[in-house]
C-alpha cells in the first residue's frame, strides 16, 4: 500500500507570503518564561533591578536537555513572575522592561568552532532549539557519534496552512543556512543534505536549489514533495527523501538521519557568524480576526497584544488564538502569551474560520482509517477507548500516531478521533504507571 | 480584544463534509434512476417511492420521539434508504406494503441495532429481503406501459437487446433496469468521492466474468447478464453503504468478489431467478471478518493487524 498519498488537501491559506516581511520594533516589555523548550527549565540567573541588553544571558541551562535563555531587549529587569505555560506545568518568566534602545550586549561575539565539540558547545549556548514548534534543544539532536549520521534532513515542507515563516526563511536567509551546512559539514562530516520542500512553494525551491548549487564540500539535494498534509511530520519526510522507515518509539538516528528545520538551521548559521545567540524570531501573524496579516521578525517574549497592535490590531473578536498552524497548533489564552522560541505563527481565528460542526454518530465510512498516513484506524482505537479496552488500543498500535489530526479533519461525523488517540495514549502510560508500582 | 478566546485541542479546522452531505450526494446521485424508473413504468411509480422516503423518515423522527433521542432525520440517511427501497421494488406493490417494509428496514434493522452506524445489514436491502419472503406482489415484476407481459429478462426465454438493457425499457423493478442512469449515478459517487471503485467495478466485473464461462464465452450474453436485474444498482448503491461494507481497499474488493460470486451462484443455480439482494445481505454479515483481514499494515510496523 503506498503510503505517498495518504494525508490531506488541506486549504493552504498561505496569505502572508504576499505581504513583505517586516521588523518589529522594540515593545515595551517582554516576558521571558524560562521554560520555551522540551526539557528541565533553565534558572534566571538576573535579579530585579540588574540592566540587561540585547544577548545577555537571563536564564542559564540547567543540565544535558536544557536550553539558556537571553534577554531580546535592552533595559532592566522589572519582576521575575510565575507563567503557566500550555503544558500545566508553571514556570519561573522575566519581565523585563525595554529602554528602546536595542543596545546589544558587548559579550556577544562570533564563537570559534573547529572541531565537533566546538560545535555542540556553541550551539548549547546559543539557545537554538527545534524551531519548527517541538522546541528540542538541538544540541542535544547532534550529539551523536557523528559516524552514525548519514544524512542531515532540512525540513522546510511547511505543510500547515496559513504558517509561512520557514517560507520566508529560506527566501530570505539562504546564506545563514549554508553557513550551518559548511559548519555541520567541517564538524561533523555530515556528507549527504536533503532539503524537503513541499511543491507549492515554488521560490523557495529554486532559492535553495540556488544555495544548494554553491556548495562543493557536500552534496546537498533540493527534494520536492507533495503538498499533501502532514508532509512536514518528521517520519514521513524521512521516508519521503530518503526511503527509510522510523518506527514507534525510534528516533530518526536509529535510521541515520538528524532533521532539522530550516529555521533553526538558519538560526545555527546566523549564530556562528556573528555570534548573537536566539533572541528574535520570524513569526507568521494571520487569522481573519487579524487587520493586517504579515510575517514579522520580532524579539522572543512580545506579547500577543504587542504583536497584534503591530499588525494592525484585531477587527474582530477572535474565537481561538492559536500557537502554530490549524492542524496542530495549541490554543493559547490571548492576554497571557507571548512569542516564543519555537513559536512559528500566531493565528488569531475568528469563529467562522475555526467553526467545528457539532460531532455526531460514526457512521463507519473509514475515511479515517484511509487517510490516516500512518494506517492507523483511528475509528477502531476510539472504540477501543470506550471499552477502555488497553489490550486493543496496544494492538492497534496507538503509540505510533504522531497526531498530525488528519483524521479529525476528515471525518464527516467530526468525531473527536485524533483527541481520543491522545487521551488512548495517556490511558496505557497511566496503566504502564500502575502496573510498575504494583511490581 | 476580549480575553476570553476558546482553549481546544487540535485540530482547529475541518473538511467540511457531514454525513448529510454524503446522504445528499447519494440522494442527487439516485435522481437519474428514479427519473429513468418514472419514464419507464409512468408517472404512477413515483407513488410508492415517495411514500418510501416518507415512511422511512417518518418511522425514523417516531423512533427518536418515542425513546427520547436527538432527531437524526437530518443526516439523511433515512431518507437514502427509503429511496433505495422503493426503487427496488417493482412498480404494482400495494402501497400498505411500502410502508411495512419502510417500517421493518428502520425500526428493525436500523434503529433496533443503534441506529445510523450500527446496524449489522443493509436496512433497505433487508427490507426487500423481506418483503419478497412476506409479500407475493414481490415476486411479480413490474412492465413497462407499453411492453407485453413477459418475464423478467433473467427468467425470460429471450434476453432484450443490449441497447434496451442499457436503456431500461423492459421488467423489473422501478429503478434498477436503467443501466445509464445508474452509471450516470456511480460517476457522479466516485467524482464527489463518495464511493471508491472497488465495489462496483469488482462486483460487476465478477458477475460479468462468471457469466462468460456460464455462457459458453459468449460475451455479449455476459454484459447483458450483468446489465440486467439488480447487479448495477446492488453493486453501486447498496453494497457500497459505508456502515455495512469493508471500509479498507483490499476489504472492498473482497466484498465485491463474493457479492458476484455469490449473486451468480444464487442466479444460476438456485431457486431464485435473482440473487442480488441475497449476496449483498451474506455479504454484510461477513464484513467484520473481512475488516479484521485486510487491516493496512502500521507504518514502519509489523503490527496493526491482529
Amino acid at each position: 500500500m503506498a503510503l505517498y498519498l495518504r494525508g490531506i488537501r488541506t486549504p493552504h491559506r498561505k496569505n502572508t507570503l504576499k505581504q513583505p516581511v517586516v521588523r518589529m520594533e522594540a515593545p515595551g516589555t517582554v516576558t521571558l518564561p524560562m521554560a520555551m523548550h522540551i526539557g528541565a527549565p533553565a534558572i534566571p540567573v538576573v535579579k530585579v533591578g540588574d540592566t540587561v541588553k540585547v544577548g545577555t544571558k537571563i536564564g542559564e541551562a540547567n543540565g544535558r536537555i536544557s536550553s539558556n535563555i537571553y534577554s531580546s531587549v535592552s533595559g532592566n529587569v522589572k519582576r521575575i513572575e510565575e507563567y503557566l505555560p500550555h503544558n500545566g506545568t508553571a514556570v519561573a518568566a522575566v519581565v523585563i522592561e525595554s529602554d528602546g534602545e536595542m543596545t546589544v550586549d558587548p559579550a556577544v561575539c562570533p564563537p570559534t568552532v573547529n572541531n565537533r565539540e566546538e560545535l555542540i558547545a556553541a550551539i548549547r549556548e546559543s539557545g537554538i532549539v527545534g524551531l519548527g514548534g517541538a522546541g528540542f534543544p538541538t544540541h542535544v539532536k547532534l550529539d551523536v557519534e557523528p559516524e552514525r549520521i548519514e544524512y542531515l534532513l532540512i525540513n522546510g515542507a511547511e505543510c500547515e496552512p496559513y504558517v509561512t515563516s520557514d517560507t520566508v526563511t529560506m527566501l530570505t536567509r539562504a546564506e545563514d543556512m549554508r553557513d550551518a551546512i559548511l559548519a555541520l559539514n567541517r564538524c561533523l562530516g555530515i556528507g549527504k543534505v536533503m532539503i524537503g520542500i513541499e511543491n507549492n512553494k515554488k521560490t523557495a525551491i529554486a532559492a535553495m536549489q540556488k544555495m544548494a548549487s554553491s556548495i562543493t564540500a557536500c552534496t546537498v539535494e533540493v527534494k520536492s514533495l507533495p503538498s499533501v498534509y502532514p508532509q512536514g511530520g518528521e517520519k514521513l519526510l524521512i521516508y519521503h527523501t530518503t526511503g527509510r522507515k522510523v518506527s514507534a518509539g525510534k528516533l530518526p538516528i536509529d535510521v541515520g538521519c538528524v532533521v532539522l528545520n530550516c529555521t533553526t538551521l538558519a538560526a545555527i548559521g546566523a549564530y556562528l557568524r556573528t555570534g548573537m545567540p536566539l533572541v528574535e524570531k520570524c513569526v507568521t501573524v494571520d487569522g481573519g480576526a487579524v487587520k493586517n496579516p504579515q510575517n514579522v521578525i520580532v524579539p522572543i517574549g512580545t506579547s500577543m497584544k504587542d504583536l497584534f497592535d503591530f499588525c494592525g490590531g484585531l477587527q474582530v473578536q477572535p474565537d481561538k488564538i492559536v500557537y502554530g498552524g490549524p492542524m496542530m497548533g495549541v490554543t493559547v489564552p490571548g492576554d497571557a502569551s507571548m512569542v516564543q522560541k519555537a513559536t512559528n505563527a500566531v493565528l488569531a481565528l475568528t469563529a467562522k474560520e475555526a467553526k467545528l460542526p457539532k460531532p455526531t454518530a460514526c457512521i463507519r465510512c473509514g475515511t479515517c482509517t484511509n487517510t490516516c498516513p500512518f494506517g492507523l484506524a483511528p475509528a477502531a482505537i476510539a472504540g477501543a477507548y470506550e471499552r477502555k479496552d488497553t489490550e486493543a488500543l496496544k494492538a492497534r498500535l496507538v503509540d505510533a500516531c504522531m497526531e498530525c489530526g488528519c483524521c479529525s479533519f476528515v471525518c464527516p461525523a467530526n468525531r473527536p478521533l485524533v483527541q481520543i488517540n491522545k487521551l488512548s495514549k495517556q490511558m496505557l502510560k497511566e496503566e504502564q504507571k500502575k502496573e510498575a508500582s504494583k511490581s | 480584544m476580549n480575553a476570553l478566546t476558546k482553549i481546544m485541542v487540535s485540530p482547529h479546522i475541518h473538511s467540511g463534509r457531514s454525513t448529510a452531505g454524503i446522504m445528499r450526494d447519494v440522494l442527487i446521485a439516485l435522481l437519474p434512476a428514479t427519473a429513468a424508473g418514472a419514464v419507464i413504468f409512468g408517472w404512477r411509480t413515483l407513488l410508492p417511492v415517495v411514500l418510501c422516503v416518507l415512511s422511512c423518515v417518518g418511522f425514523e423522527a417516531l423512533f427518536n420521539l418515542i425513546t427520547k433521542r436527538d432527531q437524526t432525520i437530518k443526516d439523511l440517511s433515512a431518507a437514502v434508504t427509503g429511496l433505495l427501497l422503493g426503487l427496488n421494488l417493482p412498480a404494482s406493490i400495494p402501497l400498505w406494503q411500502c410502508v411495512i417494509g419502510s417500517l421493518f428496514a428502520i425500526i428493525v434493522v436500523k434503529c433496533l441495532f443503534g441506529g445510523i452506524g450500527r446496524n449489522l445489514v443493509n436496512p433497505a436491502i433487508a427490507a426487500r429481503v423481506f418483503m419478497l419472503v412476506a409479500f407475493p406482489a414481490m415476486a411479480a415484476p413490474a412492465f413497462p406501459a407499453d411492453a407485453a407481459t413477459g418475464a423478467t429478462p433473467l427468467a425470460a426465454e429471450q434476453m432484450p437487446s443490449l441497447l434496451t438493457l442499457f436503456l431500461g425499457n423492459y421488467g423489473g423493478s422501478i429503478g434498477e433496469t436503467c443501466t445509464a442512469a445508474l452509471l450516470l449515478g456511480c460517476v457522479y459517487l466516485l467524482v464527489r468521492r463518495v464511493i471508491t471503485w472497488h465495489i462496483p467495478v469488482v462486483f460487476m466485473g465478477t458477475v460479468f466474468v462468471f457469466s462468460l464461462f456460464v455462457t459458453g464465452f459468449d460475451a455479449v450474453s455476459a454484459l447483458s447478464l450483468t446489465m440486467a436485474g439488480g447487479v448495477c444498482i446492488g453493486a453501486i448503491f447498496m453494497a457500497t453503504d459505508y456502515t455495512t461494507s469493508p471500509d479498507t481497499a483490499w476489504g472492498k474488493v473482497l466484498f465485491g468478489l463474493g457479492a458476484g460470486l455469490l449473486t451468480c451462484l444464487i442466479r444460476y443455480y438456485g431457486v431464485y431467478p435473482e440473487g442480488v439482494s441475497f449476496a449483498i445481505l451474506f455479504m454484510n454479515i461477513l464484513t467484520p471478518y473481512i475488516e479484521q483481514w485486510t487491516r493496512y499494515r502500521v507504518f514502519a510496523s509489523e503490527g496493526g493487524r491482529v
